[in-house]
């Protein structure tokens, strides 16, 4: 009984050791840049969902779900009001010099005026680009914010998905080496 | 220079603190009350130095100067001098220093009116506000230095955000802050308790007062901050369980059980590690929640700053505080000798049901907040949990909680009549009874009206029971006029705090039940001459005025007329301000408050010739923020209970609470 | 560190908090009934841009696109239940204000009462062991029940 005794008192301390661990590694969780609203898609591994996209460009066709298909492609979703989608713009061309990959581009609820301005600034390292004037196929996606961008395979299953801009670790060390594998099945 | 001497100061008041968190400690473990005496001047000191920081701060801010980079932040020269004040603190550094400030103000307090304390207590609990001090004092210096220059310095500042530019957010966080701090007094005299291995009815005297002082600040900081969010974000709503308010919730709860478990402490000598324990969560809880509001570990709105390093320090001081004050609880607790007994119906056994309660409640809110990064970690995916959940697992608890005090405030101590006591509710229990079923006739059957009705029934229940208990208590009814009349003056004050709080209480359940159960909306786009009826009113747009100018603002103002069976009850503006710095337009709210609701009035974008406008009607909402004040007013007519008076002797009794110096081996006995 | 500054950041949310546009009254369903449903799905659900708002509440473009679809897929006569696994299968389930019951949140929905329990249970074996004194009490003697007796058979006096 001495023992049960012992324990309530000492049951409190047990309880915030482990507390104290769990905060210290989302700490560091955070300090990786894994930030709380960070929402984990739940379409990985699945199909991706149907959509037929016009072009943002007159002479080019449109973007359907079936134009994934055959190929290893990165569905990047952008806006010309999104002031980070700068940032990751330039790293986009290095990804569609890799052999084997395609990059789309999806004007998500902008002006088609404004994006092709955008894109004639900034360069365009697109195949094609498509329109989403509403964000509907942003929903579709899962979509929360723009940059996002999806790995689709040769099948059309999304298997990577990057929440925010895309930065050269994650593209050299995940991306890239992702793309290459799905290219090789 | 007034920056240089604020952070010198600081570095000053740093090593005072180290001083302050040391000699007295050494003093009371060898009994030498030379070094005991140390903690009153060294607290004086300390709260001089800190003060003095503090107050250069406040200068930098008043005279707007752009060479500090937190001025620079936070303030801009079209700022309102309010807000120049208030932006002092409403930054993440500034809050800091108000904390510290707040900390080493109560360090004072001891100082100036704990003159009675026995040494070796007051020499602990000093010394334990000295660690507190030092280590936010550190904290403040090593991340967060308010005092930074900025080179060259910008002409403006980059100004305060607009919607933090209001009288009544302006006093939200000092009063929350006297709230959490306070509670680390009764945190630091647990710990004096446990190092001095004595809990006894004195020290239950001396903790009362501060954890009292420390609870009505609390509530009427959390109040303050329900009505800025009723008043200003535009839907009427006030509690969103949002981690922050969860944050100052969790203290609140836990604080509420302390003070009562404080009670039965003093007056019976027992539940006392339940108190020592509560004591220690309490302040803990205060510390976790700036933890959880400043490292960016939970998404939220008000969140200040997002950095691990500085989240990494408070960890790191939590796990000092927590982790030191849990293992010496651990390790001394078990040899505080165990107090009377008492029967399970008793009010202490109400009490302890209390205790239970609310530290439920507590916990449970602590598992809503922290739960989604569990999941996370674990692997269990992503969940989210908003306040459904709260609302449907805080319910019971409520219930019960609400229940029981009814009946727990008619117990007498050690063993209780509970027939009796119930017997003597019937008549609160029919008033309850009455209101749920005449709620449920007019509301008409549904599952809102069900919940609100027995909302409604419990908080008359309480009502009732409480005006019994006082009823009881002065023989209303039973005796003539005038010898109740006599009983009502001779009642204890603590008793009448009792009373005006649990009513306040009760007050703030009707409030909350209305306002959520019966709220209704209008909303539609209004041109000039459109009316909108509501509730029972008709309100009608005037007209619009453009280009009203404020002080750092152009504002659109609109005028509403608000009708009741045609009788002109008020005139509404509802106000568009557009602030130049930062860029920012906000929609300010005009409300008509009355006993039955507020009609509450806001207007949004322009569209198709006229403007969005939302107009609601919030039934009782205003008796939620008087029960609020009700019972922080009971706490404060608790505290003028006399045998509160902190250092009063009892005279009466002709017993002194100075207890003689336990002579230590080896020490010399100091001469008294 | 990799920092993701969406477009609606985390300080935009408190900026479009306040005019709490919402709902906007070009939004609204004509059918009182369908606008109601819709409106209590919405109050369940999370916007993801200001994440501590229903979308209801929320002024973000994500929220008024998520408020219309909800009314969408209600004029398409989907059952409340169908509108919110509609946009559970896009989002998943963090979308939910009020977590599911699933294995994964037994902790989370049973945990209260796990807590409650355990105060109980504390609180009664605390209590438990301070009432056992009495054990060190020795048995009467004879004489003593005799004495007792003695004083239990005075006659009591009157009540008062």
């Amino acid at each position: 009984m001495r023992q049960a005794v012992k324990l309530r008192f000492a049951a409190p301390i047990a309880v915030f050791a482990l507390l104290f661990g769990f905060l210290a590694y989302r700490l560091f969780l955070v300090q990786q840049g894994f930030t709380p609203d960070l929402i984990p898609s739940v379409l990985i591994n699945k199909q991706a969902p149907q959509f037929a996209l016009s072009p943002l460009f007159a002479n080019e066709p449109g973007f359907r779900t079936t134009d994934l298909k055959g190929k290893v492609t990165v569905v990047n979703f952008f806006a010309s009001w999104c002031v980070p989608c700068r940032e990751e713009h330039n790293y986009l061309s290095k990804i569609a010099k890799v052999p084997g990959i395609e990059v789309v581009g999806i004007a998500y609820k902008d002006r088609p005026q404004d994006a092709s301005m955008w894109l004639a600034e900034l360069g365009d390292p697109y195949k094609t680009v498509a329109v989403d004037p509403e964000g509907k196929t942003g929903i579709d996606f899962g979509v929360y914010g723009v940059p996002e961008s999806y790995l689709i395979d040769k099948r059309g299953i999304i298997r990577f998905k990057q929440t925010g801009p895309l930065t050269p670790d994650v593209i050299d060390q995940r991306l890239i080496p992702l793309a290459n594998r799905l290219n090789r099945s | 220079m007034i920056a240089e001497i604020g952070l010198f100061a600081l570095i000053l008041a740093l090593f005072v603190a180290a001083v302050q968190s040391s000699v007295p400690l050494i003093g009371a473990a060898r009994g030498d009350s030379a070094w005991m005496s140390v903690d009153r001047p060294a607290a004086l000191a300390l709260f001089g130095l800190v003060g003095l920081s503090f107050g250069a701060l406040m200068w930098l801010h008043v005279t707007s100067d752009f060479s500090v980079l937190n001025v620079v932040e936070n303030s801009a020269v079209s700022k309102p001098m309010l807000y120049k004040v208030a932006g002092v603190w409403g930054n993440h550094e500034g809050s800091m220093m108000l904390w510290t400030f707040i900390l080493v103000l109560y360090g004072l307090a001891v100082s100036l009116f704990g003159r009675a304390l026995p040494p070796g207590l007051r020499a602990r609990a000093l010394a334990v506000q000295g660690m507190i001090a030092f280590a936010f004092i550190l904290f403040i210096l090593l991340t967060s230095n308010p005092f930074t220059r900025v080179n060259p310095a910008p002409p403006d500042g980059n100004g305060l955000n607009p919607v933090l530019q209001d009288p009544g957010l302006s006093f939200h966080p000092p009063f929350l802050y006297l709230g959490y701090v306070g509670f680390s007094m009764a945190f630091s005299f647990a710990i004096a308790a446990l190092i001095e291995g004595r809990v006894d009815a004195a020290w239950a005297r001396w903790v009362r007062p501060w954890t009292l002082v420390a609870w009505c600040a609390l509530t009427l900081g959390v109040a303050m901050g329900m009505w800025w969010s009723y008043y200003t974000l535009g839907w009427g709503g006030y509690w969103a369980w949002d981690p922050v308010e969860n944050a100052s919730l969790m203290p609140w709860l836990a604080g509420t059980a302390l003070l009562h478990s404080a009670i039965v402490a003093e007056k019976r000598d027992t539940l006392k590690s339940w108190t020592i324990f509560l004591a220690i969560i309490t302040f803990s809880l205060s510390l976790l929640g700036t933890f959880l509001v400043r490292s960016g570990i939970l998404t939220s709105v008000h969140s200040f700053a997002n950095d691990p390093r500085r989240g990494l320090f408070i960890l790191i001081l939590l796990a000092t505080f927590t982790g030191g004050s849990l293992t010496l609880y651990a390790v001394r607790a078990p040899a505080l000798k165990g107090g009377t007994i008492f029967s399970p119906i008793s009010r202490e056994g109400g009490l302890l049901i209390n205790n239970i309660l609310l530290s439920t409640a507590a916990g449970t809110v602590l598992l809503g907040t922290l739960y989604p990064l569990f999941a996370d970690a674990l692997g269990l995916g992503k969940v989210s949990v908003g306040p459904p959940y709260y609302n449907l697992v805080i319910a019971p608890l409520a219930i019960a909680l609400f229940l029981v005090m009814a009946i727990g405030s008619l117990m007498s101590w050690k063993r209780g009549n509970l027939k009796g006591a119930l017997r003597k509710l019937r008549a609160a229990a029919a008033a309850a009874a009455v209101t749920f079923i005449l709620t449920l006739v007019i509301a008409g059957l549904s599952a809102r009206s069900l919940w609100a009705s027995l909302g409604l029934g419990l908080a008359v229940w309480l009502l009732a029971g409480t005006l019994v208990e006082w009823a009881g208590r002065v023989g209303l009814f039973q005796r003539p006029l005038a010898e109740t009349l006599r009983k009502a003056l001779r009642v204890p004050r603590s008793a009448y705090g009792m009373t005006i709080s649990h009513l306040g209480l009760a007050i703030v359940l009707i409030g909350i039940i209305g306002s959520t159960a019966w709220r209704t909306e209008y909303l539609d786009v209004m041109r000039p001459g459109d009316t909108a009826s509501i509730a029972g009113y008709e309100v009608k747009f005037i007209r619009v005025d453009d280009g009203v100018q404020g002080p750092n603002y152009v504002a659109t103002r609109g005028l509403f007329t608000v009708a009741k069976d045609d009788r002109l009850v008020a005139e509404l503006h509802p106000e568009r301000r557009t602030f130049t710095a930062p860029e920012q337009t906000l929609s300010n709210v005009a409300i008509h408050s009355s006993v039955g609701g507020d009609i509450y009035a806001v207007l949004s974008d322009p569209s198709e010739g006229g403007y969005i406008v939302r107009i609601y009607h919030n039934p009782v909402v205003p008796w939620l923020f008087l029960g609020a004040i009700l019972m922080v007013l009971g706490g404060g007519v608790s505290l003028t209970d006399r045998r509160h008076r902190i250092g009063a002797p009892l005279r009466g009794l002709g017993v002194s609470l100075r207890p003689r110096p336990v002579a230590t081996p080896g020490a010399a006995v100091p001469a008294e | 560190m990799r920092r993701l500054t969406f477009a609606a950041g985390l300080a935009g949310c408190l900026a479009l908090a306040s005019p709490a546009f919402a709902v906007r009254p070009d939004e609204r369903l004509a059918d009182p009934k369908l606008e109601a449903r819709a409106h209590a799905i919405g109050q369940e659900l999370r916007c993801l841009v200001c994440q501590n708002e229903s979308i209801e509440d929320s002024d973000a473009g994500l929220a008024h696109d998520l408020r219309i679809l909800v009314r969408q897929r209600l004029v398409a006569g989907d059952g409340d239940a169908q509108v919110k696994q509609y946009i559970v299968a896009r989002y998943g389930t963090y979308v939910l204000l009020k977590p599911p019951l699933t294995a994964e949140t037994y902790a989370l929905w049973f945990g209260p009462l796990v807590i409650l329990l355990v105060a109980i249970a504390l609180a009664s074996i605390v209590y438990r062991r301070r009432a056992r004194p009495a054990n060190d009490v020795k048995p009467l003697s004879a004489v003593e029940r005799r004495r007792l007796k003695a004083l239990l058979d005075q006659p009591r006096a009157e009540e008062a």
